[in-house]
């Protein structure tokens, strides 16, 4: 079993981001669960989502202490929030910044990608809402989603030019990866 | 077919498929999404029911009771607070033998206010008549509404239910549940026929008083019934995993527990944490196995005994207290057990959403076989 954690702010879609990486896997055909840190949500404020991938049902109910994965939506989270806590070695890190050179804090072992997913989305969405750039950095790094189910997963949220909007910004995202991953 | 959805949307696309008639309930989270999606139904026209809408969680459920006198199929759901408030009229529901089926999305009761997830709403009604059934995922969350109505509205039970799923845990989950269709549904599940209801041609008085010449014979009634549904339970879930392949035949369900020297007992969604918990602790040679108790209204003492004739120390999980004496499952098991030599330890844990972990579910475990127990399990105790 896989396990992806996301750091967001509440607002940023970070729940969303978890729901539909988990739909893309169950698309993929892996048995997948997706769920908050259940709070009291408020705008702003640093938040958490889950997302477990296996290839049996999954039973486990705890939140994710030690992931295989995290996304950063939000660079101004880290010193507040120690987004690294747990990751195992050989973790992927995908971290939404524009520092290329990006280095803060990170453990000895996990690979981070950084990728300025907020001029994405803002140039592809007119908003600064990073989630589904991101999902695009996330399927690219590590394999765990492939960017068809994806498409079907934004898709299905999404309707019109906003769907398509947000494809435009995954993909963009994956192939930048892609090419560093 | 698996699909993927929310815990909440799961449980109501098939409680529209078991076609209730009458609709009321208040929106409270952790059930909130539930109910929003019913409406939304009703107001599509997906459902041919009617969807009262009220100011409070006790005219909800006052309005399923009068509804379900009428001779309507009813559902409610609510958690908490709202639970409590409801109180009064959920004991009349069953003194009535009105088969009504609500979900409890399983909530804390303040104060202090909590919204997370423990199981103390609907274990402080368990004397209130109101069968009770523990999901340990989404899958059994949704199935566990079809069991109901069908033993509810058993002519030999006339009584109605709680199913509990966990809330945040189970109700804001996404994950991969297989939905019955709808004819699937009517197969298993026949249009409600009611025993008796509400006539103007043939006028009847429900919730009468009772002097103390009957009063007490209601009550022998209402348990007498309680006691059959653990058969109607058994023949509901034989015949729902004829149909559908999942079994639910069983009140109790043991998890590894052929050889295991020391058990678990738990319900609803910790199980799956505990049962992965137990292939860990079996990797490392430790003879340990779970029962989880599906059913705990009625409750069921002789399977539990007969589960667990062969252990030699119980873990109860409790996610409720009995303020002043412990766990209600805790305190009941030890019941179920009395006399038969084994060493049962209750272990209040996880109230108000503290999250449990496999490593906790091990120290609970360590601590059983130490003959450390009846506390509660993980406090901060720098806070205390």
């Amino acid at each position: 079993m896989r396990e992806l954690r996301i750091h967001g702010r509440g607002g940023q879609g970070s729940v969303t981001a978890a729901e539909l990486i988990a739909y893309a896997a169950f698309e993929g055909g892996v048995f997948s669960q997706a769920f908050p840190a259940f709070g009291v949500e408020r705008r702003g404020a640093p938040v958490q989502a889950f997302v477990r991938f296996s290839d049996e049902k999954v039973r486990l109910r705890s939140q994710i202490y030690e992931p295989d994965y995290i996304i950063v939506q939000d660079p101004t989270l880290i010193g507040d929030v120690d987004v690294f806590n747990g990751m195992k070695a050989g973790g992927i890190a995908i971290v939404n910044t524009e520092k290329s050179d990006f280095d803060s804090g990170v453990p000895e072992g996990v690979k981070v990608y950084t990728i300025d997913a907020t001029t994405i989305a803002l140039e592809e969405l007119g908003v600064p809402i990073t989630n589904t750039t991101l999902m695009g950095a996330f399927a690219a790094a590590t394999g765990e989603i492939g960017l068809e189910p994806l498409e079907h997963a934004l898709r299905r949220r999404f309707s019109g030019s906003m769907a398509d909007k947000n494809v435009r910004a995954a993909e963009r995202a994956y192939n930048q990866i892609g090419g560093a991953a | 077919m698996l699909e993927f959805m929310e815990g909440s949307h799961a449980v109501a696309e098939i409680v529209k498929r078991c076609r209730p008639q009458v609709i009321s309930a208040y929106p409270i989270t952790p059930q909130t999404h539930i109910v929003e999606d019913l409406a939304q139904m009703v107001a599509n026209c997906e459902i041919d029911a009617e969807y009262i809408t009220v100011e409070s969680e006790f005219s909800a459920l006052s309005a399923c009771l009068g509804a379900s006198a009428a001779g309507s199929r009813v559902y409610s759901a609510t958690t908490s607070q709202g639970l409590a408030l409801m109180f009064e009229v959920c004991f009349n529901v069953a003194g009535m033998r009105q088969p009504i089926v609500m979900t409890i999305a399983n909530r804390s009761l303040g104060a202090p206010l909590s919204i997370w997830n423990d199981q103390q709403d609907s274990i402080s009604l368990r004397d209130s008549g109101w069968l009770q059934f523990y999901a340990e995922d989404n899958q059994e969350a949704a199935d566990l509404h079809m069991i109901a109505y069908k033993v509810c509205e058993d002519h030999d039970i006339l009584l109605p239910a709680f199913v509990c799923f966990d809330g945040f845990i189970l109700t804001h989950t996404y994950e991969p549940v297989a939905l019955p269709t709808q004819e699937e549904v009517d197969a298993y599940l026949p249009a409600f026929n009611p025993y008796q209801r509400l006539d103007a041609a043939n006028p009847l008085s429900f919730g009468m008083y009772a002097t103390p010449e009957y009063y007490m014979e209601f009550r022998y009634e209402v348990d007498r019934a309680m006691e059959r549904a653990k058969q109607a339970f058994i023949k509901a879930g034989r015949e729902f995993g004829e149909q559908f392949d999942r079994d639910y035949s069983a009140l109790v369900e043991g998890y590894r527990l052929e050889d295991a020297d020391t058990a678990l007992v738990a319900m609803g969604s910790i199980c799956g944490t505990a049962k992965d918990a137990v292939d860990e602790m079996r990797e490392h040679g430790r003879k340990v196995g779970l029962l989880n108790i599906r059913v705990f209204r009625p409750f069921p003492a002789q399977e539990i005994a007969d589960a667990l004739k062969d252990v030699s120390t119980v873990a109860v999980l409790d996610k409720n207290i009995s303020l002043g004496n412990g766990g209600a499952v805790g305190t009941e098991v030890k019941a179920a057990l009395y006399g038969s030599g084994i060493s049962v330890y209750d272990y209040i844990i996880a109230l108000g959403g503290r999250d449990v972990r496999k490593r906790d579910i091990a120290a609970v475990v360590d601590l059983a076989e130490k003959g450390e127990g009846d506390m509660f399990y993980g406090l901060r105790t720098e806070v205390l």
